[in-house]
């Protein structure tokens, strides 16, 4: 039963307290067969990198509706960068405006998935992202 | 993927979590590595907890870790749950009640799947506390949801076994009909302030009663908590602290860690028979023959099992045979 699982972290930063997204994409990506990490509401940037770190995750999935992405998102890209980890993938979803997407495409995060995203169209990104790894 | 035992030593937080990640997937590939730390670092303190879903395991886990934390230890935390017999996938959501401590430079904190390993408990799970041993983690702590064998197992494993219930789980055979009666050293009463804890505990004391030898007994003992105040946790880190008191000065502590590597030597070398000898055979053109002649009840599978298992031995004969002309 030795075979790789993908494992996610699944992370809502910021302080919004609404995580139905977030569990509804934990559980789907669950079923697709991947290990998903979930920590919670309120996670703090250093809190989310932490928990990368420690549990050697492939993908980060952040999940927001505050309105704060463009306040967190580059804290926890930096951190990332800080421990060594910027080869992790990193993917957005929430509420998060079209005009804001190419600077956050630019920190390096490679997807923003929007509200009723399929989840099989967020699985077969992950697979495909890294299978080209 | 490299990892260097001087990083995993000197606590390099990235290099363990990489090296648990290898003894989870590449399990070959870290084989030599293992065999260096274990020559190297002795085991630490196991604290094992379990208990029914949902009675506040990983919130007493964080308050006990605290504890420790101002005791000046190390801690590790492996939160194990269980793995999707459907998918493959699991959830992993101890870390949610474990905010306070996890972004703590003095613990790690990892969540394994039990990823439906065959013949008992995961090897890798062993593994991961040799890892966190060698990374000079003083005492490491293994919470697991209390339901079947694989749990057992683990339990085993630990030095210090708290089984954390709660009133209202069910009536008191179920509660505890997986054996967990007899694997408990300590027995934790969590959500004390439930009105109807005073017969939950009666009940936990009546059974402890049954279970033991009548003599009056330093444990398993039982407390009651209400994890998400902090209270009673004090009482539960002194019987820790007692127990493993206990076990040292009885020598019980060496009879355990014997059985432990006894245990884990079996599981090994039970994932290289399969890796090595069952997995290729039933991957096989030949086997998938050998199952249509049962399926058409042409063999049986007693005389077929019993065909195959000569065919192994033979087989490793010649190989050996092979290596001592090799040799000479």
């Amino acid at each position: 039963m030795a075979e790789k699982n993908i494992k996610v972290l699944i992370a809502k930063p910021g302080l919004d307290g609404h995580d139905r997204g977030a569990k509804v994409i934990a559980r789907g990506l669950k079923e697709a067969g991947m290990e998903v990490v979930y920590t919670g509401l309120r996670q703090a940037p250093e809190d989310i990198v932490n928990a990368a770190v420690q549990e050697d995750v492939d993908v980060i999935g952040l999940s927001i509706l505050s309105g704060a992405h463009r306040q967190l998102f580059p804290v926890i890209m930096e951190k990332l960068e800080e421990a060594g980890r910027e080869d992790v993938l990193v993917l957005a979803g929430g509420t998060i405006p079209d005009k804001d997407h190419d600077e956050l495409h630019d920190l390096g995060i490679k997807a923003i998935f929007q509200p009723g995203t399929p989840i099989e169209e967020i699985v077969d990104f992950i697979e495909s992202e890294l299978g080209a790894a | 993927m490299q990892v260097s035992i001087d990083e995993i030593r000197s606590g390099h937080k990235p290099a363990i979590a990489r090296a648990i990640t290898l003894v989870e997937n590449e399990r070959r590939q870290i084989w030599p590595l293992l065999k260096e730390l274990f020559a190297t670092s002795e085991l630490a303190s196991l604290v094992g907890v379990t208990g029914p879903p949902g009675c506040g395991k990983s919130t007493l886990v964080e308050k006990l870790v605290a504890g420790w934390l101002e005791e000046g230890e190390r801690i590790g935390v492996i939160a194990i749950d269980p793995s999707s017999e459907f998918s493959g996938g699991a959830l992993l959501g101890d870390r949610i009640r474990m905010d306070g401590i996890s972004s703590e430079p003095e613990v790690f904190i990892r969540s394994m799947a039990t990823r439906g390993y065959l013949g008992g408990l995961n090897p890798a799970i062993f593994d991961t506390v040799l890892i966190l041993s060698a990374a000079g983690y003083d005492r490491i702590v293994i919470e697991t949801v209390g339901v079947g064998q694989n749990e057992i197992d683990i339990v085993n494993l630990a030095d210090t076994t708290l089984v954390v219930t709660m009133p209202e789980v069910g009536d008191e055979i179920q509660a505890f009909k997986a054996g967990l009666m007899e694997a408990g050293d300590i027995f934790v009463l969590n959500k004390a302030d439930h009105p109807r804890v005073n017969r939950m505990e009666l009940v936990l004391q009546q059974m402890l009663e049954l279970n033991s030898s009548g003599e009056e007994q330093e444990f398993p003992r039982l407390l009651k908590t209400i994890a998400t105040r902090g209270e009673g946790v004090d009482e539960v880190l002194e019987a820790v602290g007692d127990h493993r008191l206990k076990l040292e000065k009885s020598g019980d502590i060496a009879r355990h860690r014997k059985q432990v590597m006894r245990r884990h030597i079996l599981h090994l070398l039970e994932e290289k028979v399969r890796e090595q000898l069952i997995d290729p055979l039933l991957q096989s053109e030949d086997f998938k023959q050998i199952l249509d002649q049962v399926v058409k009840r042409k063999a049986d599978p007693y005389s077929t099992a019993e065909d195959l298992l000569a065919r192994l031995k033979s087989a490793d004969q010649q190989r050996e045979e092979v290596n001592l002309s090799h040799e000479n």
